[in-house]
């Protein structure tokens, strides 16, 4: 995790908010390092984590991890990480019997269909353990990303449906968070895509959205970040609705910076 | 009386001039203006739009009005299928929230757990109920959202179920009276294409689009009163914790750029070492002066006759030892 980006959204892990959507979108640019930052956050925070990963391998998100400070393996050996590798287990698919349907079972449906057994996997890896001790704190559920399956196939609305029963079942009812990372299409008019993006936007408590810069790219600056806070508990509480960071991708960390203040041009 | 006339507003043709908004707020009482607000938005029954975005959202204004509904009295149900019971009930005192009828369609609207607790048909067959209800009194529906059910539902299914539920009124096929109707429905603008928005436009008596600069948020109120006109209006506000309504003057209209008093003018023209300026005589002197390319009747004269003074120019040369003087005309092979 990222102390600076901990300070930026007024988080820590032994004070982690619960029962919040968190939605990151990238436009132009590659966002998947907050993807890691809050793989290692919950983690750290001792959170059950349910990481539906589409994108990249066990052992991308692993050795990204171990720089971050986090041991996937060991966290997944001491079942406090439920990792489904989307990768991997989509070829399951088609060697496994029919009895019970696997999560990524709309892979093999001729029309698109719902992604009902995807959020079946997720509830049960995510329900509490049966004899009433919490051995973590609360659950999680990381989805990296969405718009992949808008890519195989699947409705906006089927997409959101999952979001919506998710959000029902990690956020309400098991008092979780949830981190769902999609793409931003941009100029490329992608309908079913922006459908999804503010569809996401108007549930989410929270949006983190990286662009990358307007005049193109940079070596000291990699991008931008802007913070929007939705729903907030009061309505009418003065609130910091919306902030703007720019930053640099290191080796082991990311630093962030008002925008015109790096360091490079100071 | 002879003053009576000036101290009215003008009143344009189709009643539009009605609620036009003056900067120095009006004579009438703030408290006024804020049931005046309310009082016109739910006033026209049917149904109303309340479209708003990602930037500026709408739930906390249907709030607003579900809870002006329930403090006069009206029954209120509730189809809720974005947020939980406990976070819409959120706000509101006990005794609002014993009015409120909260049909659950957060928790399992697909019917996706199978254990029967879903009300039977989702959200279509809850809204075909109520309209088939046959209980007197106003009553108020909010559906949370209209945009949830446009994605899941045909655009005209609904169309048609909306059109039934606002105009219960006004088909008399039993005796008894039904009280009047008044749909509201949250609207994410940014979800639907223009197509199904425009057709549930078409449907609405009242139109609430949101919006607003930096600090303050104002809606837009769209209203089709029945043969008259319809009226714009755009009303500044901001919602309080208790969910009731602040009606607030906008921010200052754009004036026309002037000059910033703070900065000085500087003339640049002082303090230099040199003379940027000219004399009288210099000045003249300047103006009479020819320009060298002007082709002017003088210099005409001047070329096709030359004068007195000008002889045929002479040309001096002193040969080297080196040069070759030929008297031949180089150019006498030229055949132009």
């Amino acid at each position: 995790m990222f102390p600076e980006l901990n300070n930026l959204l007024n988080i820590t892990p032994d004070r982690a908010e619960q029962g919040k959507l968190t939605l990151l979108c990238d436009a132009k640019t590659d966002g998947s390092f907050l993807v890691h930052h809050f793989l290692s956050f919950y983690l750290k925070a001792n959170c059950k984590v349910c990481f539906v990963a589409l994108i990249q391998s066990f052992s991308h998100y692993n050795i990204v991890g171990q720089k971050l400070g986090v041991s996937l393996t060991s966290a997944r050996e001491r079942g406090q990480l439920v990792f489904l590798e989307g990768l991997k287990s989509s070829v399951d698919v088609f060697f496994q019997a029919n009895e019970e349907p696997h999560p990524l079972q709309f892979l093999r449906e001729a029309k698109p269909g719902n992604l009902q057994p995807l959020f079946e996997f997720v509830r049960e890896a995510l329900k509490p353990e049966e004899n009433g001790e919490a051995a973590w704190r609360c659950p999680v559920l990381l989805v990296d990303d969405l718009s992949l399956l808008l890519s195989l196939g699947v409705g906006a609305v089927a997409v959101l449906d999952f979001v919506h029963y998710c959000r029902a079942t990690v956020c309400w009812e098991l008092k979780g968070n949830m981190v769902v990372l999609v793409h931003d299409s941009g100029d490329a008019e992608d309908e079913e895509n922006d459908i999804l993006l503010n569809g996401l936007s108007h549930q989410s408590h929270l949006i983190l959205r990286t662009e990358g810069l307007a005049t193109g790219f940079c070596r000291d600056v990699h991008g931008q970040l802007r913070i929007l806070w939705r729903r907030p508990s009061q309505p009418t509480a003065p609130r910091d609705r919306s902030l703007t960071y720019q930053y640099k991708i290191q080796d082991k960390s990311v630093s962030f910076f008002a925008k015109g203040m790096s360091p490079a041009v100071l | 009386m002879v003053g009576g006339i000036m101290n009215a507003p003008p009143l344009s043709p189709g009643g539009g001039g009605l609620w036009a908004m003056t900067p120095s707020g009006g004579a009438r009482g703030d408290t006024g203006r804020k049931s005046e607000m309310m009082d016109s938005l739910l006033g026209l029954g049917g149904l109303m739009l309340l479209r708003d975005s990602v930037e500026w959202e709408g739930r906390s204004l249907l709030k607003a009005l579900i809870k002006k509904s329930a403090l006069s009295g009206e029954q209120v149900h509730i189809l809720g299928c974005e947020v939980s019971e406990e976070e819409f009930r959120e706000g509101f005192d006990s005794d609002i929230n014993n009015r409120l009828v909260y049909h659950d369609f957060f928790r399992d609207p697909l019917n996706w757990s199978k254990t029967g607790e879903t009300l039977p048909g989702g959200p279509l067959g809850a809204l075909t109920a109520m309209c088939k209800r046959t209980d007197p009194g106003p009553v108020t529906i909010a559906l949370d959202s209209l945009s949830w059910l446009l994605l899941h539902l045909p655009c005209t299914t609904l169309c048609q179920t909306l059109h039934a539920l606002s105009h219960q009124n006004s088909c008399p096929s039993d005796s008894s009276p039904v009280g009047q109707v008044r749909v509201l429905g949250l609207l994410h603008e940014e979800l639907h294409g223009p197509g199904p928005v425009g057709a549930l436009s078409s449907l609405a008596q009242t139109e609430v689009a949101l919006g607003g600069t930096m600090s303050q948020t104002s809606a837009h109120i769209l209203c089709r009163r029945p043969r008259q006109r319809p009226t714009h209006q755009t009303q500044w506000f901001c919602i309080l914790p208790d969910f009731s309504l602040d009606l607030q003057e906008g921010p200052p209209v754009d004036s026309p750029p002037h000059p910033d008093p703070h900065t000085l003018r500087v003339d640049p023209t002082t303090h230099l070492t040199f003379n940027l300026h000219l004399s009288k005589e210099e000045r003249e002197a300047r103006d009479s002066l020819t320009l060298p390319f002007q082709f002017s009747s003088e210099k005409q004269q001047a070329l096709l006759r030359p004068g007195p003074g000008q002889a045929t120019s002479h040309i001096f040369y002193e040969p080297d030892t080196y040069d070759d003087l030929d008297q031949e005309d180089p150019d006498d092979d030229l055949d132009i």
